[in-house]
């Protein structure tokens, strides 16, 4: 302790512990009550709100649309980052390692730029590329008038969307697991003659299997809570690609029903939770092995 | 492997790769083609008449410029109270044995990965709403700052961890009060690492939209990340020329910010700790 009493320390700490209680720690507890009241945001609810008991609860479990969403969801996160992202980022840091420098550099910044830049930016630029009638996509295509790809493929406009989006940070991570791997590992692998896919199996994979598993769960908590969907489709059209994160601002700030949505939340914060744990499971093995 | 295997496996990874630089190049395209256009529209196409123009527009919007400010002042004020808050509790928890101190920074790091702006976003609209800060840039500063701080305190905690104790201790011996052994000592060394947590914050800030999209409804007040949206033309459709020039202008910093970050840090910046 260097001249720094425990009274001060806790003074030290204490504007940082309110900020995170009041603005994150409360919030998450707060879903709870909410979750059990007839909160709306207008009417007569708005000034007195009830306590309704499991009612919400109920309601979101028979409801076709949280399961409707529950299931867009389901597919967005799979495909477009735990299948998409995973495995192109793999591939373009398996392809780039032995790659001519400016042809690395110059991919690396490309795929890096699609995950910098601002989401309602990068929304903008697949509307217009997406566009039925002068969008570059049907321009390529040769059709005019085109497709509307955002009203009639919402949902594959949505996972090609996330993997051009997020398939930087997988790149990163693998790129980096790579090096890791022994040389000497591989050119063995080369001069006993076996195929790419036996050296990917037997050689590459052991090397790089904590930082896989790492990886797909960070992306896919990311993914899960991605709200730039809503900048693309909003949910639409008729809720054909309303994943929760947009179907949770629909029915609480548009429809303003905060008791429904604060039900829907809770679900999604205990998804959080588990990945989150699997998570942190997965790292502190990784450390002790 | 025989000669013509190796060389159809080499022209396909080339396929490959040349494919994946046309499908990350193509969406940018139309922003460095558009804002040039002297009538651009959706499709990427070589500007006819190349032209500054449309940055001219920016000034006829009423909001455009202020919503640029509105994000430097997001960013800020956020930045600043991060960088304070965090460097006052890292600096406490690094010197002082608490008991449980582990368990409460990993506590808060996993709630600050699990609480996300879409999970709390009904009960932060609620909370702001109650606390009367409904349209208040100082409300979205709090809530930013909340999910910030967290991993902010996380990673200077162990930058301060590496800082040895001996020079605090003859300051002390001097006379020299916490504070000012803080101010004089901790920060100067520990520049580096509140510089990055500073980018890192303001990164994050610039570009986060569902945060201030639902507790900001007065434009005046709305950062650039919410205001591109309603760029549209007395027609009711997008307005191209200004949200291509606004978007070009409201990327840069951000793609600067990270230029100098990744110079200076690596990809270690950002290692797990987007939010």
């Amino acid at each position: 302790m260097v001249g720094l009493g425990r009274s001060r320390a806790v003074a030290f700490v204490a504007p940082a512990l309110v900020l995170i209680g009041v603005f994150l720690v409360f919030p998450a507890f707060w879903t709870l009550y909410i979750g059990v009241t007839n909160y709306r945001l207008t009417g007569a609810a708005a000034k007195a709100p009830e306590v309704v008991g499991l009612d919400n609860y109920r309601g979101v479990l028979s409801d076709p649309a949280f399961y409707r969403s529950l299931w867009l969801t389901l597919i967005y996160v799979l495909v477009s980052a735990a299948v998409g992202q995973n495995v192109l980022g793999f591939g373009l840091a398996w392809a780039l390692r032995g790659a001519r420098r400016a042809i690395r550099r110059l991919i690396e910044s490309l795929v890096l730029l699609a995950w910098v830049l601002p989401s309602s930016v990068v929304a903008f630029l697949w509307i217009a590329m997406l566009d039925r009638d002068a969008g570059t996509v049907n321009m390529l295509l040769g059709q005019s008038p085109g497709t509307a790809w955002l009203v009639q493929y919402p949902m594959t406009a949505l996972v090609v969307f996330n993997i051009w989006r997020g398939t930087a940070f997988s790149m990163m991570l693998y790129s980096a697991a790579l090096s890791s791997v022994p040389p000497s590992h591989l050119e063995t692998a080369r001069v006993v003659g076996s195929s790419t896919m036996q050296t990917l199996r037997d050689v590459v994979l052991p090397h790089i299997r904590r930082h896989a598993l790492t990886n797909t769960l960070l992306i896919t908590l990311w993914t899960f809570n991605d709200f730039t969907p809503f900048l693309l489709t909003a949910g639409g059209p008729d809720h054909r690609s309303e994943v929760a994160p947009v179907y949770i601002y629909n029915t609480a700030i548009v429809g303003g029903d905060m008791g429904y949505s604060g039900a829907v939340s809770l679900v999604v914060l205990l998804i959080n939770l588990l990945l989150a744990l699997v998570y942190l499971r997965a790292a502190r093995a990784g450390r002790s092995s | 492997m025989s000669l013509a295997k190796a060389v159809v496996a080499r022209i396909l990874t080339y396929v490959g790769i040349a494919l994946a630089t046309g499908f990350f190049a193509l969406p940018l395209l139309w922003l460095l083609s558009a804002p040039f256009d002297d009538s651009p529209s959706y499709g990427v196409h070589w500007p006819s008449h190349l032209t500054l123009h449309n940055f001219a527009a920016l000034g006829h919007n009423p909001y455009a410029f202020g919503s640029l400010v509105n994000s430097v002042l997001l960013g800020a004020g956020t930045m600043l109270l991060v960088v304070v808050v965090a460097a006052l509790a890292a600096y406490a928890l690094s010197r002082v044995r608490i008991p449980g101190r582990d368990a409460l920074l990993y506590g808060l790091l996993l709630l600050s990965s699990v609480i996300t702006g879409t999970a709390a976003m009904v009960p932060i609209f609620l909370l702001i709403f109650q606390l009367g800060l409904i349209d208040s840039r100082f409300g979205v500063v709090l809530v930013l700052s909340g999910g910030l701080l967290p991993a902010a305190i996380f990673l200077l905690k162990d930058f301060i961890d590496t800082i040895p104790r001996s020079y605090e201790e003859s300051a002390r011996v001097f006379g020299a009060t916490p504070l000012q052994i803080l101010r004089h000592i901790v920060v100067p060394v520990a520049r580096p690492g509140l510089a990055t947590i500073a980018v890192w914050t303001v990164v994050q800030v610039w570009g986060s939209f569902l945060t201030p999209f639902i507790l900001l409804r007065d434009p005046d007040k709305q950062p650039a990340a919410v205001l591109v949206r309603t760029f549209y033309t007395e027609g009711g459709s997008p307005n191209l020329a200004l949200i291509s020039t606004f978007s070009l202008l409201y990327s840069i910093p951000v793609v600067l910010m990270y230029l100098f970050a990744w110079s200076r840090y690596g990809f270690r910046f950002h290692g797990g700790i987007k939010s």
